[in-house]
C-alpha cells in the first residue's frame, strides 16, 4: 500500500486547477505551472527510487481488494516511463514560459498542458485497462485543445487528421475492452493475465490481441497506422510539438508493451510476429519519410515514426535482453526527441523560417547553440558514446542472439539512414553559408537566445550525455524493468496479492 | 434479444466505416459518433443480457439472488458515453471552425499539411 503512487496523477490535477484559478494573474500562473511540473519531477524520482529499492507499487482506490477496487500500479517500467515524463514536462513546462504567446497563455494553454501531463500518467501507473481507456481520452482531449489552440489554418486542418484517427483508435480500444470483458469477466490487468495464463476462448484470443495490437498501433503511429504524425506534429507551436514527440506516441508504446508482456503472450508466433514486422516497416517507412522532408519540423515527426520502430523491435523479440534494449530506447527516445523539437524551436527563432531553404549560417552565428544540437542528433543516429548508441547496440544485439536477422538489418541500415537526415538537418541549418536575405524581411533576428529557451535546452542534452557515459546503471535498471516484463507472475502477485497466483 | 443486438451493432459500424470513408468532414463526425455508439453496444452485449433482477443486495439478506444483470458493463458504457458526448462536440466545433477557416468540407481538400503543395 502506497499513496506515493497516486501523487504523479495528482499533482499536475492540482496544477492544473491552480492554473484555471489563476487565468487573470499571468505572472502567478507561469509561476504555478512551472513549480507544478517541477514538484511532478521530484515526485516521479521519488517513486521510481521506491520502486526500484522495494519492488512494484500497488495502491488500492478505497482499499477495495485488486480484481474489484481500482488500482494504480507501479512498477519499475511505469515508474521509469513516469519519471521521464517528469523531466520532459519540466522541460518543456520552462520552454513554454518563452516560446508560447500570451494569446494562447489567456485561452489556457498551461491548464490544458497539466490535464495533459496527467492523462500521461495515469495511462503509465494504471492497472486497469478500462482506466486506461479513461487516461487515454483525458490525455487526447487535452492535446485536441492544445494543437488546435491558436487556430491557425495548419493546425485545423491538422487537428481534423489527428482528432479523427485517435478517435478511430479510441473505438477500436473500447470494443476491444468489451469483448474482453465479455470473455473474461475482468478489467484488472493482473487478473486479466492470471486468466490468460489458465487460457482465455483460445478462437477470440488472437482477434482480441489484433483488435488491441491496431487500438495501440494506431496512437503509437507504427506502420501502417503512421500517417497522422506527420500530419499534424508539426502543426502547432514548437513547445506543443516537442511535448507531442516526446510523450504522446510513447503511451502507445507503453501501453503495447503492457498487454503484450502481460495479457497476450499464449501465441507469441503470431502476436509477436506482427509486432516484428511491423516494427520493421515502420522503421524503413519513417526513415524513407523523412529523408524525402525539407522542412525541420517534418523531418523530426518521421522520425519519430522511425524510431517507434525501434522500440517496438524488442517487445517483437520479446526476450529479456530485447525488452530491456527498448526499455532503454524509450529512456533515450523521449529525451532526445523532445530535446531535438526545442533546438527546432531556437532555431526557428534565430533563422526566421522552419524551412530548410531558407536557414543556414548558424554554426557561424551561434556555434554554441549548433554543437547543442549536435549531441540530440547525434544521438537520436547512435554515435558513441551518446545515449542512443547503447540502445540500438542492446537491440541489435538482442536481434542477434535471438537469431532475427532480417530485423536486425533493417535496424542497422535505418541508422545509417537516420545519421543521413540528422546531417541534413546540420548541413542546411548550421553549416552551409546563411540565403541572401529578401531586402523585404527587414525584421532582424534576435541575436541572442533567452534562457527559458536555452535552459531546457541544456538540460535535456545534460541527460542524453549523462545516460550516454553512465549507461552502465541505466542499462542495469532496463534489464530489471525488463525482468519484471518476462514474469508476469511479480506484477501479478503484487496486485492481486501473495494468493493471487492460485 | 441478442440477435437483434448483435445485428444492429453490425449495421452501427457498417454505417459510421461507411461515413468514415466520405469525403465530407460532417459525414465524418457522423460515422466517428456511430462508431463511438456501436462499441457502446458492443460491450452491453456481451456483458449479457438478463431479464429482471437488480445486481443490489434485498434486505436481509448477504448475497445476490439471481438472475441479476452484471452492472460493470453498464458502468463502463456510462463513463464511454460521457466521454464519447465531450469528445464529439469537441470534434463538432474544430470542424466548423476548419471549414470557416479553409471554406471547404472536402476532406481532400486538406493537403496542406502532408508536405503537398497547394493545389
Amino acid at each position: 500500500m502506497s499513496s506515493l503512487v497516486v501523487l504523479p496523477i495528482i499533482v499536475p490535477l492540482g496544477t492544473a486547477i491552480a492554473c484555471l484559478l489563476t487565468q487573470r494573474h499571468r505572472a502567478l500562473q507561469r509561476a504555478l505551472s512551472v513549480a507544478g511540473a517541477a514538484l511532478l519531477l521530484a515526485v516521479s524520482a521519488g517513486l521510481l527510487a521506491r520502486v526500484s529499492s522495494e519492488g512494484i507499487q500497488v495502491m488500492r482506490g478505497g482499499g477495495w481488494p485488486a480484481p474489484f477496487g481500482i488500482t494504480l500500479v507501479a512498477d519499475l517500467l511505469a515508474a521509469i516511463m513516469v519519471l521521464l515524463t517528469g523531466i520532459t514536462g519540466l522541460a518543456v513546462a520552462v520552454y513554454s514560459l518563452g516560446s508560447i504567446d500570451e494569446r494562447r497563455e489567456a485561452h489556457g494553454y498551461h491548464v490544458l498542458y497539466h490535464v495533459l501531463l496527467m492523462g500521461v500518467c495515469g495511462a503509465f501507473l494504471t492497472g486497469d485497462l478500462f482506466n486506461l481507456y479513461v487516461s487515454f481520452e483525458v490525455m487526447l482531449m487535452a492535446s485536441f485543445v492544445l494543437l488546435a489552440l491558436g487556430g491557425e489554418r495548419a493546425q485545423l486542418e491538422g487537428g481534423v487528421k489527428y482528432v479523427t484517427l485517435n478517435l478511430l483508435s479510441s473505438a477500436v480500444f473500447l470494443a476491444a475492452v468489451g469483448v474482453l470483458y465479455g470473455i473474461a469477466g475482468t478489467l484488472n490487468m493482473a487478473d486479466l493475465a492470471r486468466a490468460a495464463a489458465l487460457g482465455l476462448a483460445p478462437d477470440l484470443v488472437p482477434v482480441l490481441a489484433v483488435l488491441f495490437l491496431v487500438a495501440f498501433g494506431i496512437k503509437a503511429a507504427l506502420f501502417p497506422f503512421f500517417f497522422w504524425l506527420p500530419a499534424s506534429y508539426h502543426t502547432p507551436p514548437i513547445a506543443v510539438s516537442a511535448v507531442f514527440a516526446g510523450l504522446l506516441t510513447k503511451v502507445g508504446v507503453y501501453a503495447l508493451m503492457r498487454a503484450f508482456t502481460l495479457i497476450f503472450i499464449g501465441d507469441t508466433a503470431l502476436t509477436h510476429g506482427l509486432i516484428l514486422l511491423a516494427a520493421a516497416l515502420t522503421m524503413v517507412t519513417g526513415v524513407l519519410g523523412a529523408a524525402a522532408q525539407m522542412e525541420f519540423r517534418r523531418v523530426l515527426s518521421f522520425h519519430i515514426v522511425s524510431q517507434i520502430g525501434y522500440m517496438v523491435m524488442g517487445l517483437g523479440l520479446l526476450t529479456p535482453l530485447g525488452l530491456a534494449g527498448s526499455v532503454f530506447y524509450l529512456m533515450h527516445h523521449i529525451v532526445v526527441k523532445t530535446n531535438l523539437f526545442l533546438v527546432g524551436g531556437i532555431v526557428q527563432r534565430l533563422g526566421g523560417s522552419y524551412e530548410l531553404k531558407d536557414l543556414g549560417g548558424l554554426y557561424r552565428s551561434h556555434p554554441f547553440l549548433a554543437l547543442v544540437f549536435l549531441v540530440p542528433a547525434l544521438s537520436l543516429a547512435g554515435i558513441p558514446p551518446l545515449s542512443g548508441f547503447w540502445g540500438k547496440m542492446v537491440l541489435v544485439k538482442a536481434g542477434l542472439e535471438a537469431e532475427a536477422w532480417g530485423i536486425t538489418a533493417v535496424a542497422l541500415g535505418v541508422s545509417l539512414l537516420t545519421l543521413y537526415s540528422m546531417t541534413k538537418l546540420w548541413n542546411e541549418a548550421f553549416w552551409k553559408p546563411a540565403p541572401p536575405t529578401d531586402a523585404g524581411a527587414g525584421a532582424e533576428a534576435p541575436a541572442s537566445v533567452p534562457l527559458t529557451l536555452l535552459g531546457p535546452v541544456l538540460a535535456l542534452a545534460a541527460v542524453t550525455v549523462a545516460v550516454g557515459l553512465g549507461a552502465g546503471p541505466v542499462f542495469d535498471l532496463a534489464s530489471r524493468a525488463a525482468a519484471q516484463l518476462s514474469d508476469p507472475s511479480q506484477y501479478i502477485a503484487a496486485v492481486l496479492g501473495p494468493g493471487g497466483l492460485r | 434479444m441478442t440477435l437483434v443486438l448483435a445485428i444492429v451493432i453490425g449495421l452501427l459500424y457498417a454505417a459510421g466505416l461507411y461515413l468514415v470513408m466520405r469525403r465530407s468532414m460532417v459525414k465524418l463526425i457522423f460515422g466517428l459518433a456511430l462508431l463511438g455508439h456501436a462499441a457502446n453496444l458492443l460491450i452491453f452485449t456481451l456483458g449479457g443480457l438478463v431479464r429482471g433482477g437488480t445486481p443490489i443486495v434485498p434486505p436481509g439478506q448477504d448475497s445476490l439472488l439471481p438472475p441479476y444483470p452484471d452492472p460493470v458493463p453498464e458502468a463502463l458504457v456510462l463513463t464511454a458515453i460521457v466521454i464519447g458526448f465531450a469528445v464529439q462536440a469537441f470534434a463538432l466545433v474544430l470542424v466548423k471552425r476548419a471549414h470557416q477557416e479553409t471554406g471547404t468540407d472536402d476532406l481532400d481538400a486538406l493537403r496542406s499539411t502532408d508536405g503537398a503543395p497547394p493545389p
